[in-house]
């Protein structure tokens, strides 16, 4: 056991009544990988910011080296060699990568800063950890997914014994899931011992060695990795037994319902080329494409946001969609893939929130109808299972999950025909998610047609009736899902074969 | 909160519940606003003997009608995470047009709506610029507010037009209407109205929706453009409104007029709590600001403070009620 850098016992952190986190007992080792999984609301977040000082625990102490620690700012925890990763982006894009890593901390002579060592230091750190990228270009100039791989740089930049990955990949891209896993196996061989938070339960197999399981605040179990299935994780973390998440296909599906969307020859130049498909009322229709295939982009120019030429046509008539407004007023909601920015109003309340829409279908002309928008609310908040204390809360207080039903609620209130949904499961839940799946088995049934873009193999395949592949702005392949592998949707989204076309 | 009213309307005595609720509802709205309104005028009863004296009273309430019903304007703008610069300058100017008009013998009914309309235009002037430039509000505004008092400087050749035989032009300030001072009747109307566009129809639900995450408006399809064009429409026909009283106040047309207003009607919204942010304030809030400066001015000249003193604690009060909200916004997350 000397391998054992830090503990914690009974930590404890209530917030009044709440009970956040109750009684974690974990144990840190040097050169492992120690995964802590949980559904949003769980308790990881707060586990987190105890361990960096943000939040003084209730009861139980953290101890290194078994020595007992007491921080009193994240300052503290800093100094005593634990390093904190955040998902969230806290960088400055109009600066430079190495300004960025070194924001605070930077190297300085006279007094000012020094540039050429600054960019040296950056230099070194990116190459010592494989992060290709240059450190002196603008982050402005970067992708979301190398903005993450710079702020994990910054994380890295402190000299540090215990490195806390929070949700890292969540807007990591495969090649650079892979960049961050060679981090953390360099950080292990230093002799780090590393904390990983996520629910992707892919790659927690990969890199964990052990995983702890969190419920409620609760500490539920370790185990390792070697002794462990993901349907025994996902039943821990859930507290009831998920077998498969998807709920079964209708049989019918693609070949009962009429027609309801015929797009043929769309085409944006340099965005979309040539994109034709057509769907039935009560299927679910997937784009299945890597990032940059122009997946969403579609999708942007089926809800009027992007300009397109060729022809659209609904339940057989030939329609131009210029604008959100046209889309709407012709059955068809779009659940874009990024809900904070386009989908929610995050300080308004839960209330205005899901009358984001039916505010103007239940107003009388010009005048709000408030009464029925509070039916929208309550009738939202119990068909959707929204868990809130109150319509009157703000929808960026809930979680992931809890703020995506917002989302669908907000749309479904008008009984769509066609409900476009771009990844309408990114950062949420298991529970949540499978509760999202229902909710489209549920409108398929009803007739409401549904086109599906999901960067989500095993969920595009499990949900939808056919899948569309898009490689280079255009689709290349249409597949059945039925009995379809993985494998094979990868060789044509990638052009593995040199025959998919 | 919203469950409250639920449970009342389903047990069926709405009444007595729902009036609760709102009674509640209001107070958590306003309750540090109100309570500092309230306290600010309980401390001046004691610091001056005229402070409750009808003619103090109604002095305040006039004093503080013109800013008012500006910040009504105001507060849209700031609704939508922007700001109107120019609102001084369009109060002039509008007070400028109808004098001049009126001196020249057009009539009063013809003359106060067409410089209504031109208030309008200098809305519409601001809306255009910013959606269709995608300039930042503060920048097009700034620059509409010298193109405004340059225009106001422009007809009246720099000079003050004074003007006393109007009869209906002087009712609009001086005059009474079922005894009360017709500019009290005015700002009634006008809470009224702005409050009921703000919060009762679906051009206000808009402008909440567009302040608070433009974004999100438009993928919802809402026409965002048009909805900051009518926006700025509204701002510059309050600063029109604002500029007829205000030329009816003083019988006079000045190019110089309501020089600094827009700050002290961007005070009245943030001292109401209206977010700068966008996508948060009320048309109460901004009342209650508005009389809060107003209620200070008024004390402290009572107490005979010195003016530049009293710009200080102008100053420093903003700052408190800022801070105190920022605090209890960040206690609440």
């Amino acid at each position: 056991m000397s391998n054992l850098l830090l503990e914690t016992h009974d930590l404890s952190k209530h917030f009044g009544e709440v009970k956040a986190v109750d009684g974690l007992s974990i144990k840190l080792h040097r050169r492992k990988v120690h995964t802590i999984l949980g559904e949003n609301g769980c308790g990881k977040s707060t586990t987190l910011k105890m361990l960096a000082g943000v939040h003084t625990p209730t009861r139980g102490h953290i101890k290194k080296e078994g020595v007992e620690l007491s921080f009193s700012s994240p300052l503290d925890s800093r100094a005593n060699g634990i390093a904190i990763i955040f998902q969230e982006l806290s960088l400055c894009n109009n600066l430079t990568v190495a300004e960025n890593i070194y924001a605070n901390n930077e190297p300085k002579r006279f007094g000012f800063i020094d540039d050429n060592k600054l960019n040296q230091m950056a230099k070194e750190l990116l190459s010592k950890y494989k992060i290709p990228i240059e450190s002196h270009v603008k982050v402005s100039e970067l992708s979301m997914a190398q903005r993450q791989l710079v702020e994990i740089a910054k994380g890295l930049s402190y000299p540090s014994e215990v490195v806390i990955f929070d949700e890292p990949t969540s807007s990591l891209s495969d090649s650079e899931v892979e960049t961050l896993f060679s981090i953390i196996e360099e950080l292990k061989s230093e002799g780090k011992a590393i904390v990983y938070v996520s629910h992707k339960m892919k790659e927690i197999m990969l890199i964990s060695d052990d995983i702890t399981v969190m419920r409620d605040g609760q500490y539920i179990d370790t185990v390792k990795k070697t002794e462990t299935t993901i349907n025994h994780l996902i039943t821990m973390m859930v507290g009831r037994e998920m077998n498969d998440i998807y709920p079964p296909k209708p049989d019918n599906a693609i070949t009962d319902g009429d027609e309801i969307l015929r797009v043929s020859g769309l085409t944006n130049p340099g965005v979309f080329d040539d994109i034709n498909f057509s769907i039935r009322s009560g299927e679910v229709l997937g784009f299945f494409g890597l990032v940059g295939s122009g997946r969403s982009e579609v999708m942007n120019a089926l809800f009027g946001m992007l300009p397109y030429s060729g022809n659209i046509k609904l339940s057989g008539k030939e329609i131009h969609i210029d604008s959100p407004h046209t889309a709407i007023s012709n059955g068809i909601a779009f659940v874009t893939e990024n809900r904070k920015e386009q989908g929610l109003v995050l300080d308004h309340s839960v209330h205005d929130n899901c009358n984001f829409i039916s505010y103007e279908t239940v107003a009388k002309g010009f005048i709000r109808n408030e009464a029925e928008e509070q039916r929208v609310t309550s009738d939202s908040i119990r068909k959707m299972n929204i868990k809130v204390h109150n319509a009157d809360q703000a929808v960026g207080s809930l979680s992931g999950g809890n703020q995506q039903k917002v989302v669908l609620a907000k749309w479904l209130e008008n009984r769509p025909d066609i409900l476009i949904l771009d990844e309408p499961t990114r950062g949420v839940d298991v529970g949540a998610k499978y509760e999202i799946y229902n909710i489209i088995r549920d409108l398929t049934a009803t007739g409401t047609a549904v086109i599906m873009v999901s960067s989500e193999l095993p969920e595009a395949i499990n949900m939808c009736d056919r899948l569309l592949v898009m490689r280079n702005k255009t689709i290349v392949k249409e597949l059945n899902t039925k009995d379809l592998s993985q494998d094979e949707v990868m060789v044509y989204a990638t052009g593995a074969s040199s025959n998919a076309e | 909160m919203l469950n409250k009213i639920d449970n009342s309307l389903e047990s069926g005595n709405n009444f007595k519940h729902s009036g609760n609720a709102i009674v509640s509802r209001f107070l958590k709205e306003y309750g540090g606003i109100l309570g500092a309104l309230i306290a600010l005028v309980f401390i001046s009863t004691f610091l001056s003997e005229y402070f409750w004296s009808v003619n103090n009273v109604t002095n305040i309430i006039l004093q503080s009608s013109i800013v008012a019903i500006v910040a009504f304007g105001m507060t849209y703008a700031i609704l939508l995470a922007g700001i109107d610069l120019s609102v001084g300058s369009i109060v002039a100017l509008t007070g400028m047009l109808l004098v001049l008009g009126l001196t020249a013998g057009i009539p009063f009914a013809i003359m106060l709506p067409l410089s209504l309309a031109v208030s309008v235009l200098c809305g519409f002037a601001n809306g255009f610029v910013t959606t269709f430039l995608g300039v930042h509000p503060f920048i097009v505004t700034m620059s509409f507010m010298g193109i405004f008092r340059g225009a106001a400087m422009l007809t009246s050749d720099g000079k003050a037009i004074s003007l006393y035989d109007n009869a209906a032009f002087e009712f609009i300030f001086n005059g009474y209407l079922f005894g009360i001072p017709f500019p009290i009747i005015l700002l009634v109307a006008m809470i009224v109205l702005n409050h009921y566009l703000l919060s009762k129809t679906t051009f206000g639900r808009k402008v909440y929706l567009v302040g608070g995450n433009a974004e999100a408006a438009a993928y919802s399809g809402i026409n965002v453009s048009k909805t900051t064009i009518y926006s700025y429409m509204i701002a510059g026909l309050m600063s029109g409104i604002g500029g007829v009283m205000l030329a009816s106040r003083m019988f006079s047309a000045q190019p110089t007029a309501a020089m600094g207003m827009e700050l002290d009607a961007i005070a009245a919204c943030v001292l109401g709590g209206t977010s700068l942010t966008g996508g948060r304030g009320t048309i109460i809030g901004t009342v209650i600001g508005a009389l809060i400066i107003a209620v200070l001015s008024n004390v402290m000249s009572l107490m005979n403070v010195n003016y530049f003193v009293s710009l200080i604690v102008k100053g420093i009060v903003i700052l408190l009620a800022v801070g105190i909200d920022v605090y209890k916004n960040k206690k609440a997350a």
